[in-house]
């Protein structure tokens, strides 16, 4: 079994897509926001919205983690690419994400050490492999990714890399929901909780949408059917009006999550108040390095920055909050494209307007 | 490096050569403005002359692969059934190929020797003579390793006459074989993503495959073979210059395990990775079926099949999910790049 | 933000091992997993292990979503 193919049966997804539109029969309008980008990815990939009836909407939330990273960081990474002896080591997402007036792949074109790699470990290695030069890796990404980024923290000072550090951008998903719920302006019938967060994190942290906010919450799988099911348990906890967290992504998430990855956020992390682009700085929502890590916190390099220039226009912020759709912003495929994109939500591999542009542009 | 944080002048960035969007804006904007002419702005793979009766196609084509040896193949044998496919595309039977080298000072002859034999094998096998080149060596760091320009001029036989512009509602949409091998062969060398797989380059001449379509049909309207940007651009540019709708169905697409295994650890959409031993065919849908006989009975052709079909409507390329749903094809932004959001 | 692919675990070595996905095969972190062994199934994202994939649960689910492919009754539960 190879646990990817057979989550992406068309027969099973007949059915399921059936008894989507039975239970939908059931209730009036419902809304329900997926909020981690991969989600919003899956969803377009698959052409899932299409299939939905009509009266239920799927709405993209702030799990993208490369688009809720503010101007700052991509400038303060930018500058520490152009020092001479600087190695900078990325995830492709970054690439191509604009900071106020430069990329990385643009300073890569013009000759900085700009290196995409696919682990933090593979950055570890660069630093082994270079030892004159300072490696720096931009450390984006939300619970799933953080633990990455530390484990690599910690074998970097266990094996003496000193030149190895991070510029810490981790965020934490559960107060951007709380800052969500909180918002007038949005109507949430529902959450599909992110899966993978929710391996290392738990069901807990999601307790208080239902408890004291009386949302329900499915974590769900990212194969097609396991978002369909999502969207199935969803509906049935609307129809029967209860307000619960519940799993659907059995195979890998359980309530308590993964404490051995929990030990190493802890170990190397502590949360900080945090700017997301759109939500405003949202308090002890972000991680940032312990004091005794200092030696591979690569926010301790004195350089100069150029001032944040946010784009005039752009709509990243309300799409973030689910307020707007992407095709609901001015800029949207007129001045904002994946080939000049204004926001980061167009050139994220996942962000909601670069998928809705690939994926969904002329089919809505 | 430092110094000024200013915006600097527009400068070529890798997606410039990754063949999709950031591609076709460098030809159409800062190239094609001082070229135009009818054959140029055709934008086909090979620009059909004619002479006298004969018709004779003419195409080049530079090779910057990076790493050299590949699972699969070299950057010598890409660049001979490169070229031989570009004049395939236009139905044209290869005539003869030229070389040019461009070395960087610092490359181990062993390494010259190995490629230009394998480069003599390639063009051997597929029976097309290089019959004239050039050799050029610049300073260390001018160059990476290798560089290779092949042209090639191939004869159109009468009746054949196939263009990215000529495709029709109604087509269908073939399909010659397994797509993303080349491209994760690639991918699984680059530095930083180093992972094990079986994959091998599909490079492989395909003139031989085209005749055996064209004798069962020659008023096939369209071929191309999809190299950088994949299946994906390919599908964009036919779309484009024919100004069609063209529809695909997801499960039909013939893939590898191993490709398709490599592309979701990666996150790459395996429509976005180059071929080099592939064909897509617009084909008028009553010969159809003929034609994917024909190719069956080739061995580049056995996977060969109806993947979809063209429709009356603006260019797009939209795909049928394996789940049902539906979803547009873009044109991909620029190089493909790994994913772990 | 969590792009992650069930492989299955070949080897191990300190705290690293070889992991397949059908026929890819790479080097993967386990520091999230310490009791990994040889054999399990995993999820991997960003070339780290973050959890055991349960294959029970897994059949389980599968045969939920096959349940959902047939006649159901009016709540739409399975019948």
């Amino acid at each position: 079994m190879r646990f990817l193919d057979e989550f992406r049966a068309p027969d099973a997804a007949q059915g399921m897509i059936e008894r989507i539109h039975r239970l939908a029969a059931r209730c009036g309008d419902v809304t329900f926001m997926e909020v981690c980008g991969t989600h919003t990815m899956s969803v377009y990939r698959h052409g899932i919205r299409r299939l939905l009836p009509p009266n239920v909407r799927m709405l993209s939330g702030p799990g993208c983690p490369v688009c809720v990273t503010p101007n700052t960081f991509l400038d303060r990474a930018v500058a520490l690419a152009r020092l001479r002896h600087f190695i900078v080591a990325t995830f492709g997402d970054m690439m191509r994400v604009p900071g106020s007036s430069s990329s990385l792949r643009e300073e890569k074109a013009w000759g900085c050490d700009v290196r995409v790699v696919y682990s933090t470990l593979e950055a570890l290695a660069i630093a082994r492999e270079n030892p004159t030069r300072q490696v720096v890796f931009l450390g984006v990404g939300f619970e799933t990714t953080a633990p990455t980024i530390g484990a690599a923290i910690l074998e970097a000072r266990a094996t003496h890399v000193r030149n190895f550090s991070v510029l810490s951008a981790a965020k934490l998903i559960p107060p951007a929901m709380a800052a969500l719920v909180a918002h007038p302006a949005l109507r949430i019938h529902g959450f599909l909780c992110p899966g993978h967060v929710s391996v290392v994190m738990g069901t807990e942290p999601y307790e208080f949408l239902a408890r004291d906010h009386g949302v329900p919450c499915v974590v769900a799988g990212f194969e097609a059917l396991d978002i369909l099911q999502g969207i199935v348990m969803l509906l049935q906890q609307v129809v029967e009006r209860r307000a619960e967290v519940e799993i659907a992504y059995r195979r890998v998430v359980s309530p308590r999550g993964n404490p051995a990855a929990r030990r190493i956020l802890g170990d190397v992390f502590e949360a900080s108040d945090s700017t997301w682009r759109g939500l405003g700085v949202l308090p002890r929502s972000g991680l940032c390095i312990k004091p005794e890590l200092r030696d591979h916190d690569a926010g301790r390099f004195e350089v100069d920055v150029e001032p944040t220039r946010e784009q005039a226009g752009c709509d990243c912020g309300d799409v973030l909050r689910g307020i707007k759709t992407p095709f609901d912003c001015k800029l949207f495929g007129k001045v904002c494209t994946p080939d000049d994109p204004v926001g980061a939500c167009m050139v994220s591999s996942e962000g909601t307007c670069a998928a809705a542009w690939r994926y969904g542009r002329d089919l809505e | 490096m430092g110094g000024t944080l200013n915006r600097r002048a527009p400068a070529i960035l890798l997606d410039h050569g990754s063949g999709g969007r950031a591609s076709r804006r460098l030809v159409e904007e800062t190239i094609l403005p001082h070229l135009r002419n009818t054959l140029l702005d055709r934008l086909d793979d090979a620009a059909v002359l004619s002479l006298d009766a004969a018709r004779l196609a003419f195409t080049t084509d530079s090779y910057v692969v990076d790493p050299i040896f590949f699972p699969g193949g070299d950057i010598g044998m890409l660049a001979v059934h490169g070229t031989i496919n570009d004049l395939a595309m236009s139905g044209a039977r290869p005539v003869a190929l030229s070389a040019g080298f461009i070395l960087e000072e610092g490359l181990p002859l062993a390494d010259l020797d190995r490629i230009v034999a394998s480069m003599a094998r390639a063009a051997a096998n597929a029976g097309v003579p290089i019959v004239t080149g050039d050799t050029k060596v610049v300073a260390r760091g001018a160059a990476d390793k290798i560089f290779i320009n092949t042209a090639g001029i191939g004869l159109v036989p009468p009746g054949v006459d196939i263009s990215g512009h000529h495709g029709r509602p109604g087509d269908a949409v073939i399909l010659s074989g397994p797509i993303a091998e080349h491209g994760v062969a690639i991918l699984s060398k680059r530095a930083g993503l180093s992972f094990a797989s079986s994959c091998k380059s599909d490079t492989a001449p395909l003139a031989a495959l085209v005749a055996d379509m064209l004798d069962a049909c020659p008023a096939i309207h369209s071929l191309r073979d999809p190299t950088r940007g994949g299946l994906a651009a390919t599908l964009n540019e036919l779309a484009s210059q024919s100004r069609v709708r063209i529809e695909i169905d997801e499960a039909v697409i013939p893939i590898s395990d191993a490709a398709a295994s490599a592309c979701e650890m990666l996150g790459i959409d395996p429509l976005h990775l180059a071929n080099e031993g592939v064909l897509v065919a617009l084909v008028p849908c009553e010969h159809a079926a003929g034609v994917v006989n024909a190719m069956h009975a080739n061995p580049l052709g056995r996977h060969a099949r109806v993947i979809g079909k063209v429709l009356d409507g603006d260019p797009l390329v939209v795909m049928r999910t394996m789940v049902g749903g539906k979803r547009i094809v873009a044109l991909p932004s620029g190089q493909p790049l790994p994913r772990i959001c | 933000m969590c792009l992650a692919v069930p492989m299955k675990v070949t080897s191990i070595q300190g705290d690293r091992a070889r992991a397949s996905l059908g026929d890819v095969e790479r080097e993967i972190g386990i520091a999230m997993l310490p009791d990994v062994q040889v054999g399990d199934y995993v999820i991997v994202h960003a070339g780290f292990a973050i959890q055991h994939l349960d294959e029970q649960e897994a059949l389980e689910t599968l045969a939920l979503f096959r349940g959902m492919a047939e006649v159901d009754d009016q709540d739409g539960r399975p019948s």
